[in-house]
C-alpha cells in the first residue's frame, strides 16, 4: 500500500498528506504518519471550526484561566478559582454506552485535575431517540449506568444534568460531561513544557491497545453500519487507577513538585506531549521503549497513539525526579521517565537508541489546514416532523396537561438522577430537583451554582434563535437558585459541517453564542466541538450544549423550585411571550418544526432574570421556577410536585381571550428563559414588580392544582401529577 | 474524643466522615492510611465510604486485609468503638467482625436517596443520643447494600438485641432482610450500617440527623 492510500484511510485529504510531506520535507514513515493522522483529525485540531470559534468573547473580570488550557477557571469565594468544562463523548457511546460514557466522564476529570483542580462535581447532557425504540432503551440504560459507576466510584457528585428524547439522535446518541473543580488562586498550572533538560514523566496506567485510533476513526467521521466492528476503539474504563492518579497528581502539584501536567486524552501520547511542547515552544524527546505496558510487542506507533485511560504526562526537574516517582509508588500507579525537554522545536520519538519518528512539533499543532464552511441555509426544513402521540382530538387542558408531564422531556429525571451520588464531599445544598440549578456551599458561606442546558429541537427551528435560548435558558435556572453567571462552557454537538446545511447550523449557531455572551458579559472560558453526528438517518438535530456557572454570595439562600407554605401567593414574573410552534405540545401534537423561532430580547431577559435572582438572594421568595419546556402551567405543576403542595390558579386576566387555542398558547407555550413562576408573600411579590412585570396568579395551598380561566377549568390532585410525571420509571425496572 | 477515619485509595467519603467527627465537639480526627498498622491512639476507628481497592472482587475482600485493618480487628477485640459506614460496613462484615453480607440491591443498581431510618436500639454506644423509635432522615448510596444473614445468625441478631438501625416503614431501598440498615456486634461496639451519617450533619446540606450517631460515640467514650 502507498504511503498516499494509508494516509487516505487514516481519515486525511490527499492535499494534507501533500503537506504533511512538504512539512517534513519527505514522505511520513509509519510513526509519524499515525500521529499526523491524528493530530490533524477534526478532533484534535478543530479545523472545521476553529475559526468561527475565534468569535467568541472569552474575557471577563472574573476568568482566571480562558480557552486553550485543559480546561477554563474563573475566580470565586475565599481566595479560589473554579475550574470548568464540557466535552463530549458521543461516538464512542452511541457505539459502546457503558463505556463510552463512564470514560467520558473520566476524560472530564482528568482535564479539570490536569490544570491543578480538584474535581468538586460532574453534571451530564444526554440526547436519545424516543424511549419507545429499544436501541434507544438499550442507550440510556448504560450510558446511565457508565456515568454513575465512574463517577460514584471515585467520589466526585453527579449534581445535575439534562436528557431530551428527540427521534433526529436515534442513531446517533449524545453524551456530554461536565466537571467542575476547586484549585486554591494560586495552586493552577499550565501543560507548557519547559525547561532544557528537564524530565518528562508518563505515570498512571499502563498503556495498551484500546483506544486506537478512537479520534480519528471514531470522533470524526459519521457513523455506519459497520460500527460494531469499531468497538475495539472504544476505550475501557477503570475509576478506580483514576482516583490514585487523582490523588497522585494534586499531592505531586501540593509539594509543588511539577513544572507541567497535561492529561492524556484523545490521540494518547502524541496529541500530550506535542501540546505541552508547542505551549512551552519547546522540543520533547520521547523513549516509547521506556512506556509501561499492558501487553507486549507493541509497535512504537501504537504506543504514541495509543488512548489507554487514566494517564497523566507531567515535566518535572531531573532532581525531582526520585520524589516524584516515589509519590506515583505510594498511590500504586506507574510513573516512569519517558523523555526530556529539548531545545530543538520537534517531537522526536526513539524506540531505544532508534530514533523511529521526528515532527517539527508546529508543523503537528499549528499547520493543519483550517477550512472554511460554505453555510447554506435550507429551502425547506431539514428534519421530518415528530410523530403525532397527542391527535387534535384531546382538547381538554387537564389531559393535555397530564400528557405533558408524562412525555419523555418533562417527566421526571429521578429514575436517572437517583443512579449517581449527589452529596459526597459534602458541598451539595440543592440537589436535582429541589432547585433549577444545583447549588454547592464554599468553605466561606457563599455558593457555586451549575446548569446545564440545550434544545437541540429549538437550535433545529432556528440555529441563531435557539442557542440564544438555550444560554437564557441556563442563566434563568442560576436566577431562580439566586446565582449571577461567571462564565460558560460549552460542547457543540452538529453533524458533518461539510455540507452546507450543517455549516449553516454551525456558523449560526456559534453567532447566537457569541451574541448572548456578549450581551450577558458573561466569557466563554472554554469547550469542545464534537462534529460529524451523523448516520444514515441524517444529522442529528444541531445541539449546542451550553454550561454555566454562577455564584451566589450566601448559599443559606440558595433558591427553591418547590412551593414551600400554603397561603403563599403565586405569580407569573418577566417577559413572558409564550408561543407553541416549537413547543413540546406542538412535538406531541406531531407538527413540523417552524423554520424560525421569535425574536429574543437579551437586554430584557436579562433585566428580569436579575430582578429574580435579587429577590431569591434576599431570601424574600419561597420559591422561583422558570417556565421550560411544557409551559406554564407544566412549571406550577412541577413547583407543586417539588413543595408536595397543590396550588389554586385564577387565569382569566392572562388568558384574554377564551378561544381554545388561545388558552393553549397561554398555558403551555413556551418562551425560553423568560418567565417564572414564583411563589411568596404578597407583599414580596409586589414589591418583585418594582422590577419585573408580575401577574399574581393565584395562591399556594391544598392537595391539587385547580386552575379555572374563564368557564374552562382544570384539576389534578398532587397524586395524580405525580403518577404522570413518573412515566420515566419503567424505562429502568 | 480522637477519631481516626480510614484512608484507603478507594475511599470516597473519608473527607466527609472526618468532617463529621469534627463537628463533636472536643472532639478532632485524624486520617489512618491503609499501608500503616498503627492506629496512633485514636479513641474510635470510622471505616468510611468508597470502594476501598476499586472492588471489581466482592465489595471489601481485599480490604480486609490490609494492614490498617489487621490492627483495627485487635482494636476492636479490646473493646474499642469501630463504625463502619457503607463501605465500611461490607469491609467489617469481610472481616468477621460483623454477622451477615451485603448483597447487590434488589433493583441491581446503584441507588442515591435519602431514607428514614428507625433507632430500633437508642441504649447502644452510638445511639446513646437517640430516642427510642426514633427517626432519623440520612442518605444512602449504594449498589451492594442489601443485608443478607443465614437464619440462625438472624434470629441470633434478633435475640442479642443488635439491630440497631432500621429502614423505616416503605423506605427499604435495596430489600434488606428483616428492613435492617444497622447492626452491632455481639459487644456492641462495633457498628455496621449502610446509610451516611456523615452525609447528614448540616441541615445545610440536607439533614442533621446523622450528627446523632457520632454524639453518641463521643458521650459513650465519656
Amino acid at each position: 500500500m502507498r504511503t498516499v492510500d494509508r494516509a487516505l484511510a487514516l481519515g486525511l485529504t490527499e492535499p494534507e498528506f501533500s503537506l504533511i510531506c512538504e512539512k517534513l520535507g519527505r514522505e511520513p514513515n509509519e510513526v509519524e504518519l499515525a500521529v499526523f493522522s491524528l493530530m490533524w483529525s477534526e478532533h484534535c485540531a478543530y479545523k472545521h471550526s476553529k475559526k468561527l470559534l475565534r468569535s467568541l468573547p472569552s474575557e471577563g473580570p472574573r476568568l482566571a484561566m480562558g480557552p486553550g488550557e485543559n480546561a477554563g477557571a474563573v475566580t470565586v469565594g475565599d481566595g479560589q478559582v473554579l475550574a470548568f468544562k464540557v466535552e463530549s463523548h458521543n461516538h464512542p457511546s452511541a457505539v459502546e454506552p457503558f463505556q463510552g460514557a463512564a470514560t467520558g466522564v473520566g476524560g472530564i476529570l482528568r482535564d479539570i485535575f490536569a490544570i491543578g483542580a480538584r474535581p468538586i462535581a460532574v453534571l451530564d447532557s444526554l440526547r436519545f431517540g424516543e424511549p419507545t425504540s429499544a436501541r434507544t432503551r438499550y442507550l440510556l440504560d448504560h450510558a446511565v449506568g457508565g456515568i454513575g459507576h465512574y463517577g460514584n466510584s471515585i467520589g466526585v457528585p453527579t449534581i445535575g444534568g439534562e436528557v431530551y428524547f428527540e427521534g433526529p439522535y436515534e442513531q446517533n446518541c449524545l453524551v456530554n460531561a461536565m466537571a467542575l473543580g476547586l484549585a486554591r488562586a494560586d495552586g493552577l498550572i499550565r501543560s507548557a513544557a519547559t525547561g532544557i533538560g528537564n524530565a518528562l514523566v508518563l505515570f498512571g496506567a499502563s498503556t495498551g491497545r484500546d483506544g486506537i485510533g478512537g479520534a480519528s476513526v471514531l470522533a470524526s467521521a459519521e457513523l455506519g453500519e459497520q460500527d460494531a466492528a469499531k468497538r475495539p476503539t472504544v476505550q475501557v474504563g477503570d475509576p478506580f487507577a483514576e482516583k490514585k492518579l487523582l490523588e497522585c497528581s494534586l499531592e505531586l502539584l501540593d509539594r509543588g513538585l511539577l513544572v507541567a501536567l497535561q492529561d492524556l486524552g484523545a490521540a494518547g501520547l502524541s496529541s500530550s506531549s506535542a501540546e505541552m511542547a508547542s505551549k512551552g515552544e519547546v522540543g520533547l524527546d520521547i523513549d516509547v521503549a521506556r512506556v509501561p505496558l499492558r501487553e507486549a510487542g507493541m509497535a512504537p506507533w501504537e504506543i504514541m497513539v495509543s488512548e489507554s485511560q487514566e494517564r497523566m504526562l507531567c515535566v518535572t526537574d531531573p532532581e525531582t525526579v526520585e520524589a516524584v516517582l516515589a509519590i506515583c509508588e505510594k498511590w500504586e500507579v506507574h510513573g516512569a521517565v519517558i523523555g526530556s525537554v529539548i531545545s530543538d522545536r520537534v517531537l522526536r520519538v526513539r524506540d531505544g537508541e532508534s530514533v523511529v519518528g521526528e515532527m517539527p512539533v508546529e508543523a503537528l499543532v499549528d499547520d493543519c489546514p483550517l477550512y472554511d464552511l460554505a453555510p447554506e441555509a435550507p429551502a425547506a426544513g431539514l428534519y421530518p416532523a415528530p410523530p403525532c402521540v397527542l391527535g387534535p382530538d384531546v382538547s381538554d387542558p387537564r389531559e393535555i396537561l397530564l400528557a405533558l408531564l408524562a412525555s419523555p422531556n418533562i417527566a421526571s429525571r429521578r429514575p436517572l438522577f437517583e443512579q449517581y451520588d449527589c452529596i459526597v464531599q459534602s458541598r451539595t445544598v440543592r440537589r436535582p430537583e429541589q432547585a433549577d440549578a444545583a447549588v454547592l456551599a464554599l468553605s466561606d458561606g457563599s455558593g457555586i451554582a451549575v446548569s446545564i442546558d440545550g434544545s437541540g429541537r429549538r437550535v433545529a427551528c432556528d440555529p441563531y434563535i435557539g442557542t440564544i435560548e438555550a444560554v437564557l435558558e441556563c442563566t434563568a435556572n442560576l436566577a431562580c437558585a439566586g446565582a449571577e453567571p461567571l462564565g460558560l462552557t460549552n460542547c457543540l454537538n452538529f453533524g458533518n459541517p461539510e455540507k452546507p446545511h450543517v455549516a449553516w447550523q454551525l456558523t449560526e449557531s456559534i453567532r447566537g453564542l457569541a451574541d448572548a455572551c456578549r450581551a450577558l458579559e458573561v466569557p466563554v472560558v472554554g469547550g469542545n466541538v464534537s462534529l460529524y453526528n451523523e448516520s444514515g438517518g441524517g444529522p442529528i438535530y444541531p445541539t449546542p450544549v451550553v454550561g454555566i456557572v454562577g455564584e451566589l454570595p450566601d448559599v443559606a439562600f440558595a433558591g427553591r423550585s418547590g412551593f414551600a407554605r400554603a397561603g403563599d401567593a403565586v405569580a407569573l414574573a418577566g417577559p413572558f411571550r409564550p408561543a407553541l410552534p416549537g413547543s413540546e405540545l406542538a412535538k406531541l401534537r406531531g407538527e413540523s418544526l417552524p423554520l424560525g423561532l421569535p425574536p429574543v430580547d437579551i437586554g430584557a431577559l436579562r433585566a428580569a432574570q436579575e430582578a429574580i435572582r435579587d429577590a431569591v438572594r434576599s431570601g424574600s421568595l419561597a420559591s422561583a421556577h422558570d417556565v421550560a419546556e411544557g409551559g406554564l402551567l407544566v412549571a406550577v405543576a412541577e413547583s407543586c410536585l417539588a413543595g408536595g403542595l397543590g396550588a389554586k390558579l385564577d387565569l382569566a386576566a392572562l388568558a384574554g381571550s377564551a378561544a381554545a387555542r388561545e388558552l393553549d398558547r397561554v398555558v403551555f407555550g413556551e418562551s425560553p428563559g423568560a418567565g417564572f413562576v414564583v411563589s411568596g408573600p404578597e407583599k414580596v411579590l409586589q414589591r418583585l414588580r418594582e422590577h419585573v412585570s408580575v401577574e399574581r396568579l393565584g395562591t399556594v395551598g391544598g392537595e391539587a392544582l385547580r386552575v379555572i380561566a374563564g368557564d374552562v377549568s382544570v384539576e389534578a390532585t398532587l397524586d395524580e401529577l405525580r403518577t404522570a410525571h413518573r412515566a420515566l420509571a419503567p424505562l429502568f425496572p | 474524643m480522637k477519631f481516626g477515619v480510614i484512608r484507603f485509595p478507594g475511599s470516597c467519603d473519608e473527607t466527609d466522615a472526618v468532617l463529621a467527627c469534627e463537628r463533636v465537639p472536643g472532639s478532632s480526627a485524624t486520617v489512618l492510611w491503609h499501608g500503616d498498622a498503627d492506629l496512633h491512639g485514636v479513641d474510635a476507628v470510622v471505616v468510611p465510604g468508597g470502594f476501598s481497592y476499586g472492588d471489581y472482587l466482592r465489595v471489601g475482600a481485599i480490604a480486609r486485609f490490609s494492614p490498617v485493618m489487621e490492627s483495627v480487628i485487635r482494636f476492636s477485640r479490646e473493646g474499642g468503638f469501630v463504625l463502619g459506614i457503607c463501605n465500611g460496613f461490607q469491609v467489617l462484615c469481610e472481616a468477621g467482625l460483623l454477622p451477615g453480607a451485603l448483597l447487590p440491591n434488589d433493583g441491581l443498581r446503584f441507588l442515591c436517596r435519602q431514607v428514614d431510618l428507625e433507632v430500633v436500639r437508642a441504649s447502644m454506644p452510638f445511639t446513646a443520643d437517640c430516642a427510642p423509635g426514633e427517626r432519623l432522615s440520612i442518605p444512602v448510596k449504594h449498589t451492594t447494600g442489601r443485608y443478607y444473614a443465614p437464619p440462625a445468625d438472624l434470629e441470633s441478631l434478633h435475640a442479642h438485641g443488635q439491630i440497631v438501625l432500621k429502614y423505616a416503614a416503605g423506605h427499604n431501598p435495596n430489600g434488606s432482610l428483616d428492613d435492617i440498615a444497622g447492626v452491632t456486634n455481639e459487644n456492641g461496639n462495633v457498628l455496621g450500617l449502610m446509610p451516611h451519617p456523615e452525609h447528614a450533619v448540616d441541615a445545610l446540606t440536607g439533614s442533621r440527623d446523622g450528627l446523632k450517631i457520632f454524639l453518641s460515640m463521643a458521650h459513650a467514650h465519656g
